[in-house]
C-alpha cells in the first residue's frame, strides 16, 4: 500500500479510519499537555516515565494472563507513578542529582521490564504474543474501544486544562507567587503531572515505552517558536502532535515492517527542524538575518559618527571633506558611503564627502537615543 | 484601619534550609504607613524574611500576624514583588497578561478574569509607564522594564501592605525613580511598603523605616534614629564603608 | 560450568567494569543522562558502519559509531545554546529523533543488517562466544571479549595516567582551568571515553541497558562514599556482582542475560538507597529528625539568650508564641534540661551557664558563616542527642 492508497482509503477503510483517528487525538493531548511538560523543564521525566511503564505492563500480563488494553495501560500507569515517586525520593533525600535519578530509574525499570517480557515470552502460555508493540508501538492494533478512550481522557483533560487554565498558566510562571494568592500550588502541581503522565501511558500502545516521550516534547518545542501566547501554543502543539500521528502512522502502514513510534518521532522531529530555522520571530534564519542587518547599521552609524565629530568642527556642517580622511578610521567601504548617500545622510562628491542637514541631526539624534536605551537596559 | 494593631507583627521568627538556620529568633514590628527598607549583608536572609511572612517558606517557629490576624486569614490584605531571577523570562505571555494574574487571587478559583480586571490591569501598566509595551512578550523587555511590570501586577492586586524582593535591582536609573516614586505615593495613601533594599546609600532618601538584619535582627526603627554608624558596624562589620560604597 | 558459560560471564564483567568506571565520572559531573543520549543515538553510526563494513564487530564500524555518540553531544549543546527550548528538552529532542533514524533503517534493511530491534534493546550476550576471534585458524576467544578487553584497557590506561586532572576538573572546574588543565579536552575526552564503551558495550547489553550500567554502580557507590578512588572501586565491584548474580539468574529464570543483569543491579541500587550508612533514605530521615529537635533546640536557646523579660521565659510561652505544637515543646524541653542548658523555676525557664556558652558560639558560627563548625561544637557540648 502506498502513501497515496492510505488516504485514499482513509475515509472508506474502518481500520484505517479508526487507527487515523486514534493517532490523531492520540498525538492532539500529547501536544497539549507536552507544552506543560516543556515549559515546567520537566521534558525528560517523561522519558524517564515512560520507560519505567515497561515492567507494569509485563507484571499486569503476568498476574491477569489476559491481554486487554486497559489492565495493561493501568500496570503502566501504577508502575510509572511509582518510578516518579522513586525519582521525587533520590532527588530529596539524597545527594544524586536529578540527571542521575531519572536516568537510573529509566534504565532500571526498563532492564526489569525486558526481563519480564524475555522471561513471558519462554513461558508455554500461546496468549503471550504481542506484548513487544509497546516497545516502538504498534497502531494497527488500536481498536475501536481503544480510541474511544483515548477520546474521553483527551476530552477530559481539555476540560479541566480549560476549567483551571487561570491556575495553570499562574502556576507554571511564578509558583511562588501562585502561592501568596492563596493557591493551593501542590493541587494544581499534582494535576499537571497526573495528566502527563496519564498522556504518556495512553500513548504506549501506539508510540511504545522507548519513544513515547518524544511525541510529549517535539510538538510542544517546535509550537513555541511561532508564538508567544500561552493559548495559541498549545492549540499549536496539539495541532503539530495530530499531523505527527496520522502522517507518521500513514507512512508506516504503507511500509512492511515498520513499527508507528520511530516514524511518528521523525515527522514530529521534521515538525521541530522547521520551526527552529524559519520561525519569524525566534527562528535561527532570521535571527541571523536581523544580526547582520544590525551590524550592517550599526557600523554606518558608526561612520556617521565620525563624519559628525568632524563636521562638528566647522562652521558650516555642510562643508566637503576629503574622504581621504576617513582611512584612519576603519569601518567604512565604498558601498557603505554610497548606503549612507541613499539616506540621504551626506552627499557624494568624486573624492570628498559632506553631511548634510539631515545626517547630521541623525549624528546628533541617534546619540541621545542610545544613552536612552542604555538606561533602560 | 484599625488604628491600635501593626501591619505586620513578627514574633521569634526562626526559619532554616535543610536544617541550617538562616532566620533566627526575628522579632520585627512594622507600623501602619511605613516604608520600610530590610538591610543586610548577602546571605543575610533578607529574602528568607519575606518569604517567610508569606508562607512561601514554612518557619520551624514563630508568628506572622497582619493587622492583628494570622497571615492566613488575611492574604487578600498582603501583595508581593518577588525577584526578579525567580520566574522564566521564556515564558510565552505578555506584559498585560502577566499583570493580569495580580488579580487572579481576588478572583479566586476556576473564575476568569473579565473586561474590569482588563481596565485595572491597564491602568496600573499606565502608572508604571509601560502602557506602550503592554503587548510585548516578556522576555522582550529590558530588566527595569520587567520589573515595572512586577511592580504593575503588585498594584492591581491592590492590597494594604506590599512586601518587594529587591525591585530596584538591575535596574537603570530612570526606573528607579520610577519605582521609588510610586512607593512614595503608595506610602501617601497609607498603604505599608517593605522593600529588601541593596543600597545602603539611598536609604536615608528613600526610606523612613529601616530593619537591619544578619540572620538575627539587629536593629528596626525609625530611620532618622537608627540609621547610624553604630548598627552599620553591627550588622556589616567593621568594613560597613567598603559595602556602601559598592 | 560449560566453556560458553564461562566465557559469557567474563565479558559479563569486563563489561559492566568497563561501563562503571566512566560512570563514575558522568555521575559525578551531572552529566548521566548524557549516556543515554548517546547510547540511543550511535544506532544510525552503527547501521550505517555495518553497510559499510558488514562486520558488527569491525574496529571501523565502533569508531564510526563512536564518532556519532560525540556529534550527539555537540548538537545537543548547539541546541542548547540557541536558546530556543530549554536544556533539557533540548537532549530529548536529539536522541530519540536520531535513535528513530536507526530503527527504521534495521526495519527497512532487515534482511542485510544482521540486526534486530530485539537486539538493539538487549544486546545478545548469549551468542558472543559463538563469534570467534581466529587469527591464521588459531582460536583466540570471543571476538567481542578481545574488543571489550581493548576498550576497557584503554578505559584504565587513561584514568591512571590522567586521574590527577579528572579529578580536579570533576570536583572544581575553576581550578583545573587555571591549573591550565582544558575543561574542553577533559568534557570531551571523556566523551569520546564514554562514547567507545557505550558502542563497545551495545553489542552484548543493548542500548538502555548500557545507561544502567554506567548510571547504576555509580550512583550506588555515591551513596557510600565521596572518595574517588572508593567509589571507582566500589562502582567496579557493584558491576561485576550484579553481572554475575545477573547471568545466574538469567540462567535460572532463561531469560535475558542483561535485562536480568539491571535487575540485580536495580536491587543493588535499592539495598544501597535505603540502608547507606550516612546518605541512605533511612540513615537520612533518623537525621533529620534529629536536626530538626536539634535546630528547635539551638532557636529555644537563642530566644532566651535574646529576652530577659520573664514573661517571654515562661513554659506556656513556648506554645503560644513560638507556635510549637505541645510534643514538640516537650522534646525540646525535656532535651535542654538533659543536656544541662536550661533551669526551669517557678515555670520560667532560665538559661545555664554552659546554655549561654553553646548558644553564643552557635550564634557566632552562623553569623559567621562557619556553619560545618556545629555538628562538632554540638559533640562537645551533647550529652544526649535529640
Amino acid at each position: 500500500m502506498s502513501l497515496f492508497d492510505y488516504f485514499d482509503q482513509v475515509f472508506s477503510d474502518y481500520t484505517l479510519r479508526t487507527i487515523t483517528l486514534g493517532t490523531a487525538v492520540l498525538g492532539a493531548a500529547c501536544g497539549m499537555l507536552g507544552s506543560f511538560a516543556v515549559l515546567r523543564k520537566q521534558s525528560l521525566l517523561g522519558d524517564a516515565i515512560s520507560h519505567a511503564a515497561l515492567p507494569g505492563i509485563a507484571l499486569a500480563f503476568l498476574i491477569t494472563g489476559t491481554k486487554d488494553t486497559n489492565l495493561l495501560l493501568m500496570g503502566a500507569l501504577i508502575s510509572g507513578l511509582i518510578g516518579t515517586f522513586w525519582i521525587r525520593g533520590i532527588i530529596k533525600k539524597t545527594h544524586l542529582k536529578t540527571d542521575t535519578a531519572l536516568g537510573l530509574i529509566l534504565s532500571l525499570f526498563f532492564g526489569f521490564g525486558m526481563l519480564l517480557l524475555t522471561f513471558i515470552q519462554k513461558q508455554p502460555n500461546a496468549n503471550q504474543a504481542g506484548l513487544d508493540k509497546y516497545l516502538f508501538g504498534q497502531a494497527a492494533t488500536l481498536v475501536e474501544s481503544d480510541v474511544t478512550l483515548m477520546i474521553f481522557v483527551t476530552l477530559m483533560c481539555a476540560l479541566v486544562l480549560l476549567l483551571f487554565w487561570k491556575e495553570f498558566k499562574i502556576l507554571l510562571f511564578d509558583a511562588d507567587f501562585t502561592k501568596t494568592l492563596g493557591f493551593n500550588t501542590r493541587f494544581i502541581d499534582i494535576l499537571i503531572t497526573f495528566f502527563i503522565v496519564l498522556a504518556i501511558v495512553l500513548g504506549l500502545q501506539t508510540v511504545g515505552v522507548v519513544l513515547m516521550s518524544a511525541l510529549l516534547l517535539a510538538p510542544a518545542a517546535a509550537a513555541r517558536q511561532w508564538t508567544n501566547r500561552l493559548s495559541s501554543m498549545i492549540l499549536l502543539a496539539a495541532l503539530f502532535g495530530a499531523f505527527s500521528g496520522v502522517f507518521g502512522t500513514a507512512i508506516s502502514a504503507s511500509q512492511n515492517n515498520l513499527s508507528t513510534g520511530p516514524v511518528i518521532v521523525l515527522v514530529a522531529a521534521v515538525f521541530v527542524l522547521i520551526s527552529f530555522v524559519f520561525s519569524p520571530g525566534r527562528g535561527l534564519l532570521f535571527r541571523e538575518l536581523r544580526f547582520r542587518q544590525n551590524r550592517r547599521d550599526l557600523q554606518l552609524k558608526k561612520t556617521l559618527q565620525l563624519m559628525h565629530s568632524i563636521a562638528k568642527t566647522h562652521d558650516d556642517i555642510s562643508h566637503p571633506h576629503a574622504i581621504r580622511i576617513l582611512n584612519n578610521f576603519q569601518g567604512f567601504t565604498k558601498r557603505s558611503l554610497q548606503k549612507m548617500e541613499e539616506k540621504q545622510w551626506i552627499t557624494l562628491q568624486q573624492h570628498h564627502w559632506s553631511l548634510t542637514e539631515k545626517g547630521y541631526f541623525a549624528a546628533e539624534n541617534m546619540f541621545n537615543e542610545t544613552t536612552h536605551d542604555e538606561s533602560t537596559n | 484601619m484599625m488604628e491600635s494593631q501593626p501591619a505586620i507583627q513578627i514574633d521569634d521568627l526562626t526559619v532554616a534550609y535543610n536544617y541550617k538556620p538562616v532566620l533566627w529568633d526575628i522579632d520585627v514590628t512594622v507600623p501602619e504607613g511605613v516604608l520600610m527598607a530590610i538591610v543586610g549583608p548577602n546571605g543575610a536572609g533578607k529574602s528568607t524574611l519575606i518569604k517567610a511572612i508569606l508562607g512561601i517558606i514554612d518557619p520551624i517557629a514563630g508568628s506572622v500576624r497582619v493587622f492583628g490576624k494570622p497571615y492566613k486569614e488575611q492574604r487578600r490584605l498582603v501583595g508581593y514583588v518577588p525577584q526578579k531571577g525567580s520566574v522564566d523570562w521564556d515564558f510565552p505571555t505578555t506584559a498585560l497578561d502577566v499583570v493580569m494574574m495580580g488579580t487572579y487571587g481576588q478572583l479566586g478559583w476556576i473564575k476568569r478574569p473579565g473586561s474590569k480586571q482588563k481596565k485595572s490591569a491597564l491602568e496600573a501598566l499606565e502608572k508604571v509607564g509601560m502602557l506602550p509595551f503592554k503587548n510585548r512578550q516578556i522576555s522582550q523587555l529590558s530588566g527595569g522594564q520587567q520589573q515595572r511590570v512586577f511592580l504593575a501586577r503588585a498594584l492591581v492586586q491592590d492590597a494594604t501592605v506590599y512586601l518587594m524582593d529587591e525591585p530596584f535591582q538591575g535596574v537603570d536609573a530612570t526606573t528607579e525613580i520610577a519605582i521609588i516614586n510610586i512607593l512614595k505615593e503608595l506610602r501617601k495613601r497609607g498603604k505599608t511598603v517593605v522593600v529588601v533594599h541593596h543600597d545602603l546609600q539611598t536609604v536615608p532618601e528613600y526610606f523612613d523605616w529601616v530593619t537591619f538584619l544578619n540572620v538575627k535582627k539587629i536593629a528596626t526603627g525609625p530611620v532618622k534614629d537608627i540609621f547610624n554608624d553604630d548598627n552599620l558596624t553591627k550588622t556589616y562589620g567593621i568594613n560597613y564603608k567598603v559595602a556602601i560604597n559598592n | 560450568m560449560t566453556n560458553p558459560q564461562i566465557e559469557i560471564q567474563v565479558i559479563a564483567a569486563v563489561v559492566a567494569i568497563a561501563c562503571a568506571i566512566p560512570g563514575v565520572f558522568l555521575v559525578l559531573r551531572k552529566m548521566a543522562l548524557i549516556s543515554d543520549a548517546i547510547s540511543h543515538s550511535i544506532l544510525p553510526g552503527l547501521v550505517l558502519g555495518f553497510f559499510l563494513t558488514h562486520d558488527l564487530n569491525s574496529p571501523i564500524l565502533i569508531l564510526l559509531a563512536a564518532i556519532t555518540g560525540v556529534i550527539t553531544v555537540i548538537l545537543v549543546e548547539a541546541i542548547q545554546r540557541t536558546g530556543l527550548v530549554k536544556e533539557d528538552t533540548a537532549i530529548g529532542l536529539v536522541f530519540p529523533a536520531l535513535f528513530s533514524i536507526g530503527v527504521i533503517l534495521i526495519a527497512k534493511n532487515a534482511n542485510d543488517v544482521h540486526l534486530d530491534v530485539d537486539a538493539v534493546l538487549l544486546g545478545e550476550l548469549a551468542f558472543a562466544p559463538f563469534d570467534r576471534l581466529l587469527i591464521s585458524g588459531i582460536d583466540l576467544g570471543p571476538k567481542s571479549l578481545w574488543i571489550m578487553g581493548v576498550i576497557l584497557l584503554i578505559t584504565i590506561t587513561l584514568v591512571i595516567l590522567f586521574f590527577k586532572e579528572l579529578k580536579i576538573s570533576t570536583f572544581d572546574a575553576g581550578l583545573s582551568a587555571s591549573l591550565g588543565i582544558s575543561p574542553l579536552v577533559m568534557h570531551y575526552g571523556l566523551m569520546s571515553v564514554s562514547s567507545v564503551t557505550v558502542v563497545g558495550a551495545f553489542d552484548a547489553v543493548g542500548a538502555i541497558l548500557v545507561v544502567a550500567l554506567m548510571i547504576a554502580p555509580a550512583a550506588a557507590a555515591y551513596l557510600l562514599t565521596s572518595d574517588l578512588k572508593k567509589m571507582l572501586w566500589l562502582a567496579i565491584g557493584f558491576g561485576v556482582f550484579s553481572a554475575l548474580l545477573g547471568y545466574w539468574v538469567a540462567h535460572w529464570l532463561d531469560a535475558s542475560i542483561s535485562g536480568s543483569m539491571t535487575t540485580v543491579l536495580g536491587l543493588v541500587f535499592l539495598f544501597v538507597y535505603l540502608f547507606a550508612p550516612q546518605k541512605g533514605w533511612i540513615a537520612v530521615l533518623y537525621r533529620q529528625k534529629q536536626q530538626r529537635t536539634e535546630v528547635s533546640l539551638l532557636t529555644f536557646l537563642l530566644h532566651l539568650n535574646n529576652h530577659s523579660e520573664e514573661n517571654e521565659r515562661h513554659i506556656n510561652h513556648l506554645q503560644e508564641h513560638i507556635n510549637w505544637q505541645r510534643v514538640r515543646s516537650k522534646t525540646v524541653l525535656d532535651l535542654a534540661l538533659k543536656n544541662n542548658m536550661i533551669t526551669i523555676s517557678n515555670e520560667i525557664v532560665s538559661l545555664t551557664t554552659k546554655g549561654k556558652q553553646f548558644t553564643e558560639l552557635a550564634l557566632e558560627y552562623i553569623l559567621t558563616n562557619k556553619d560545618e563548625k556545629i555538628e562538632p561544637m554540638k559533640d562537645d557540648f551533647f550529652l544526649f542527642r535529640g
